[in-house]
């Protein structure tokens, strides 16, 4: 399908909006009505026709936008892309990865073509066409991690595999669920998560760090997690945590519906040929509680996860002061019936809701 | 002096370990105030024949004990910052089998770490062992300034002037832990100070 992309801010006046496509094929993060923490991971490897695992870097009505928001964001603070010296190869490598996954994936949209080391790559949303030399830095407008992912949606970070385990040494990190590259830069596994409440004493980093460093080639994985905000807005850093934080504030019954955002991390691991380094995809979804609610399984399920989640997790993912509105407003849309499982809507088969 | 028990953390917090003499070519033991001790109870002659210890006092008077010890080479400075272009010297002059021996306060510890690691000291040649003040090295998330010896949470940022909650996330590239302001949500509404290990 040709792709309509939207033009729209994630800031400021929060024009930001889902059409019905996007919302019917927003990846819902609850396969069940209730949530705990786990792997949950599977193999990357397509999905149903239209839905964001259908390829293998999701384009959708957003991604001119938020590119335009990316260059915002790095240019107010350039540190928000960072490589150590020593990932510039698993930077090429990404760069390949997606040129290729894209092009193959949109054939209207990107276009590579390869003479040996002679790269001409078209972006036509973006306005791009760039003839550079496979693997040498200087024939780039930016370094490759940072080339590519200003014209990739979602987070990026790059991990260096050694001493078994993963270490976050390159990253294009521009709307995060509130954490820092410019802190993160440069720790392990087990360090970047070390924030986290629970999973760690439930087993979920060890095992989710086995997982990751035994991704082979050609097998990339993926999962969902999700947290909420307040306002469409992507850029959730710490950094500018002082500044945001305060919109948590303006909740009402009344404004909730629009203003209430699931934010969905569709994240992906794909291991790179070059470098063995690991990519790691973090690609945010955002989508208001009210234009959920047009999809009577996702109501039902959401008032009933959002209701019964534990305090740590309600604190930690920031919206304990908020539940108690969030979950007046979602209670109206469960009627008690049992819901179908999986994470998909299935408008079709799933009944209305009572009235 | 009795040594202060960090209570359980999260993993990205440094856990510091207790010197012991190694075998080595060289001995480069770095130091700041009670830091002194660590050295005091670990030297051996044979040690001290080949060490080079570099003691930063802030304040103390422990300088006449370790130079009692006959380190091969003394300095006594001020502060780290004052110690840091012949810390680099000794790094840039070292050989292999080099031993790196910290001890004192997690600022120091955390910085002369990093510092031996960019020289190319292995991780399994550096040892450190916490002594004296347990203050925090303070990075705010928001303006990036690095603040010393904070004692107290939440405190204010000397540089930014937010209040800022002092996080256990700590990051071992800058040598420091993590502030992130406490009252974004609700401007003025600070909780009150108190010790970081209270």
């Amino acid at each position: 399908m040709t792709i309509q992309f939207n033009d729209e801010t994630f800031r400021d006046d929060y024009s930001f909006h889902n059409s019905e496509w996007a919302i019917r094929r927003f990846p819902f993060p609850f396969h069940e009505d209730s949530y705990m923490y786990s792997m949950n991971a599977e193999q990357h490897r397509g999905g149903p026709d239209g839905s964001v695992y259908e390829n293998r870097f999701d384009v959708d009505e957003h991604y001119v936008s938020e590119m335009q928001d990316r260059a915002k964001v790095l240019s107010e603070d350039p540190l928000r892309c960072q490589s150590l010296p020593h990932m510039t190869l698993a930077g090429w490598d990404l760069l390949e990865l997606i040129m290729v996954s894209k092009s193959e994936d949109y054939p209207d949209l990107f276009e590579l073509h390869r003479d040996g080391d002679q790269w001409r790559w078209v972006n036509k949303p973006l306005g791009i066409d760039d003839t550079f030399t496979f693997l040498d830095e200087s024939t780039l407008p930016y370094g490759p991690m940072e080339y590519i992912t200003r014209q990739s949606q979602g987070d990026f970070a790059l991990l260096d595999q050694r001493d078994e385990n993963l270490w976050m040494d390159a990253g294009m990190v521009t709307t995060q669920a509130d954490w820092s590259l410019d802190f993160n830069i440069g720790m392990n596994f087990i360090e970047w998560h070390g924030p986290v409440p629970l999973a760690n004493e439930m087993g979920i980093f060890k095992r989710a760090l086995k997982f990751l460093l035994n991704i082979p080639q050609g097998s990339p994985g993926r999962r969902l997690n999700w947290t909420m905000t307040v306002n469409p807005l992507l850029d959730t850093s710490p950094e500018n945590y002082h500044k945001w934080g305060i919109q948590k504030t303006t909740l009402t019954p009344e404004n909730i519906g629009a203003k209430q955002h699931l934010r969905v991390e569709l994240q992906t691991f794909y291991r790179l040929p070059r470098s063995n380094a690991l990519a790691f995809p973090i690609r945010c979804y955002l989508c208001s509680f009210q234009d959920l609610m047009t999809m009577p399984k996702w109501g039902r399920r959401l008032h009933r996860v959002v209701r019964d989640l534990p305090v740590e997790l309600a604190t930690y993912k920031g919206f304990i002061d908020n539940r108690p509105l969030m979950i007046d407003y979602l209670s109206k849309f469960d009627d008690g019936l049992p819901t179908s499982p999986g994470i998909f809507p299935e408008p079709e088969t799933e009944p209305p809701l009572k009235t | 002096m009795s040594k202060f028990e960090f209570p359980p953390s999260i993993g990205s917090r440094p856990v510091w370990g207790t010197l012991e003499p190694r075998v080595g070519q060289a001995h480069l033991f770095v130091a700041d105030a009670q830091g002194a001790e660590a050295i005091l109870d670990v030297a051996t002659p044979e040690l001290m024949a080949a060490a080079h210890i570099i003691f930063i006092t802030r304040g103390t008077d422990y300088a006449d004990k370790l130079r009692a010890l006959n380190p091969s080479q003394f300095y006594e400075g001020p502060s780290y910052d004052a110690a840091l272009s012949r810390i680099k010297r000794v790094l840039s002059d070292a050989k292999m089998g080099l031993q790196v021996y910290i001890s004192g306060t997690e600022s120091l510890m955390g910085q002369m770490t990093n510092e031996a690691a960019q020289a190319g000291v292995p991780f399994e040649s550096i040892q450190t062992e916490h002594r004296g003040s347990t203050a925090r090295r303070m990075q705010c998330v928001h303006c990036k300034g690095f603040t010393e010896e904070v004692e107290t949470d939440p405190f204010v940022c000397c540089h930014c002037g937010l209040n800022l909650f002092v996080r256990d996330h700590y990051s071992r590239r800058l040598a420091a832990y993590q502030g992130v302001c406490v009252d974004a949500e609700d401007p003025g509404n600070v909780p009150a100070q108190k010790g970081i290990y209270e």
